[in-house]
């Protein structure tokens, strides 16, 4: 993933975009992260998280409700903005594999 | 006819490349529409009705902009005035204006849109079934809306087009979506309703869309298919890419878009290059509703914090940080039952590891060792005194407790005296609602004036 960012969509949600440099990043990330990988990362139950494909763009997007609500007593992320470094280290089997072999 | 809205920058406050800017103005649009304000600074400033942004820097902004707007003979909006959209935030921006135009010696025509809403209207809406949970809605009860300090709701293309049909030359809109002040005008013109509310998305955060995002200044014309869009900055460009990718923005879906009345649906849109700077988009499609509703934003008060600091450096501590935690915290609940008594919900003291998880709690997965931690102790309590006197009780602990009964009371750095810090009141956010409304008016009121001399 060469770009993670996530923001607040409102007060109550999250969401989530993965740029991808190449193709075939984008490609194998597409196949190995389904909604629910990433709802288990969030530990959000299965089916809370929106997942779209942009394959124009390269971008896998994610969207899920908060755990607690932006600025509220318990939040500790007020834009939601440091979400994103949760997504981007789920750990990728294909895409490791491939990083670990010599070139 | 095509129509043309020239968007200064992303919000009022941020700043805008001031040549672009007037050179917008001289191109004469048909309407220049900034944004001001939205939920995401938090729920405090719509709690206590207050723009988030400086009386001054706010100033310098508006008066370029009111010297835009009478360059280009053309309306000037902005919409969520003063950050929240409150009553009050539209009249601080609107005693900004008026100081304006007093200072320039123009007379200036007014229209105000106020979007403050009585929480028991709110309640009796709720009590007649008229509110309808959006996505990631809260539990609402009539309790949770009569606790509002604030109720707003959200005015769309219609509100925004009949305070622009007043022929004002400035219309000062409290809490819009940010799109309704660009699209109103097109759509009130005939142009392609998706092309309206598409455009007015992509143009909503200015120059986001571009190569040069900090340049601010955009434009986009809408006509009876499409819109284009361009950035006026030297060296900024619009590309399929930069302006499909801006869809993804702060939206939890990249495709639809629920505004009052209806949802934009770019599923289908088609984004292709005039040019290195421009791009036109066609093929996004505007879905009206059955029934007309608007969009509710609340705060409640929920208390106040007093919050202290302290910075653990010593190894041992640092790398046992999490136990230390967890003991400090189990003795302070024993003296602070005993020496306060019980707290009523949401109140207490609460601990964060700044260096260990303090951005993402329980989600947090590192397990590496920071050289320092700061330990911030967030008091929460119902008056501000409470939460003080809270803070003071555990400022001896924070400093001195050990990890050991044994063996000697360490001391902590503490960055600075007093060591606590009043934060003052805690707002949280209630509703993500949609209220019904008969007449898109119904919730709205309109007001015009001229104010200034000459």
């Amino acid at each position: 993933m060469d770009l993670v960012r996530s923001k607040n969509a409102g007060p109550f949600a999250i969401t989530i975009d993965a740029f991808f440099g190449t193709r075939e990043a984008y490609e194998r990330v597409r196949i190995a992260l389904p909604a629910d990988a990433v709802a288990a990362a969030f530990k959000a139950g299965p089916g809370s998280v929106r997942r779209f494909e942009l394959p124009d763009l390269m971008v896998l997007k994610f969207s899920l409700g908060r755990a607690v609500p932006q600025g509220g007593r318990l939040d500790r992320d007020m834009h939601g903005a440091q979400h994103a470094e949760v997504l981007a280290e789920i750990e990728i089997p294909n895409l490791n594999r491939q990083q670990d072999q010599p070139s | 006819m095509p129509t043309r809205v020239l968007v200064p920058s992303g919000v009022l406050g941020l700043g805008f490349d001031k040549h672009a800017l007037m050179a917008g103005a001289r191109s004469r649009p048909d309407l220049i529409c900034i944004d001001g304000g939205s939920t995401d600074s938090g729920p405090y400033y719509l709690g206590a009705g207050v723009s988030k942004y400086s009386r001054a820097s706010t100033m310098a902004e508006w008066k370029l902009l009111l010297e835009a707007q009478r360059i280009a003979e053309a309306p000037l909006v902005v919409g969520s005035a003063g950050t929240c959209g409150s009553d009050s935030a539209v009249d601080w921006m609107l005693g900004i204006t008026e100081e304006l135009a007093a200072q320039a010696g123009r007379r200036i025509k007014v229209a105000v849109l106020k979007c403050s809403q009585d929480p028991a209207d709110v309640a009796r809406e709720f009590r007649r079934s008229r509110l309808r949970p959006l996505d990631y809605a809260p539990c609402l009860d009539e309790a949770a809306i009569l606790g509002c300090a604030n109720i707003v709701a959200l005015a769309g293309a219609e509100q925004l087009g009949a305070a622009v049909s007043t022929g004002a030359d400035v219309v000062i809109a409290g809490r819009a979506t940010d799109t309704a002040g660009i699209a109103a005008l097109p759509l009130m013109r005939g142009e392609h309703a998706g092309a309206a509310w598409h455009a007015a998305k992509i143009a909503e955060c200015g120059a986001l869309c571009s190569t040069k995002p900090l340049s601010g200044v955009v434009s986009v014309e809408i006509d009876s298919e499409g819109f284009v869009v361009e950035p006026l900055a030297d060296g900024a460009m619009c590309t399929p890419r930069t302006v499909s990718a801006h869809m993804l923005y702060e939206n939890s879906d990249p495709f639809r878009l629920r505004e009052p009345g209806g949802m934009l649906d770019a599923s289908q849109a088609r984004y292709v290059a005039l040019d290195e700077r421009r791009v036109r988009v066609e093929g996004s499609e505007w879905i009206p509703s059955d029934e007309y509703s608007v969009k509710l934003e609340g705060a409640a008060a929920a208390g106040f914090q007093t919050t202290l600091l302290a910075v653990v450096r010593n190894r041992r501590y640092v790398s046992r940080i999490r136990e230390w935690a967890g003991k400090l915290e189990k003795f302070l609940a024993k003296e602070m039952e005993s020496r306060i008594g019980p707290f009523a919900d949401g109140c207490g003291l609460e601990l964060r590891l700044i260096g260990v998880d303090s951005a993402l709690g329980g989600l947090e997965e590192s397990e590496s060792v920071p050289a320092e931690v700061g330990v911030l102790a967030i008091a929460t309590a119902g008056t501000q005194e409470a939460a003080s006197e809270l803070a003071r009780l555990i400022n001896p602990f924070l400093l001195h407790f050990p990890l050991e009964e044994d063996e000697p009371l360490p001391t902590f750095a503490f960055p600075y005296s007093p060591a606590e810090t009043e934060r003052g009141a805690l707002y949280e956010f209630r509703l993500n609602h949609a209220m019904v409304l008969d007449d898109p008016m119904d919730a709205f009121r309109l007001e015009v004036s001229e104010v200034g001399a000459g």
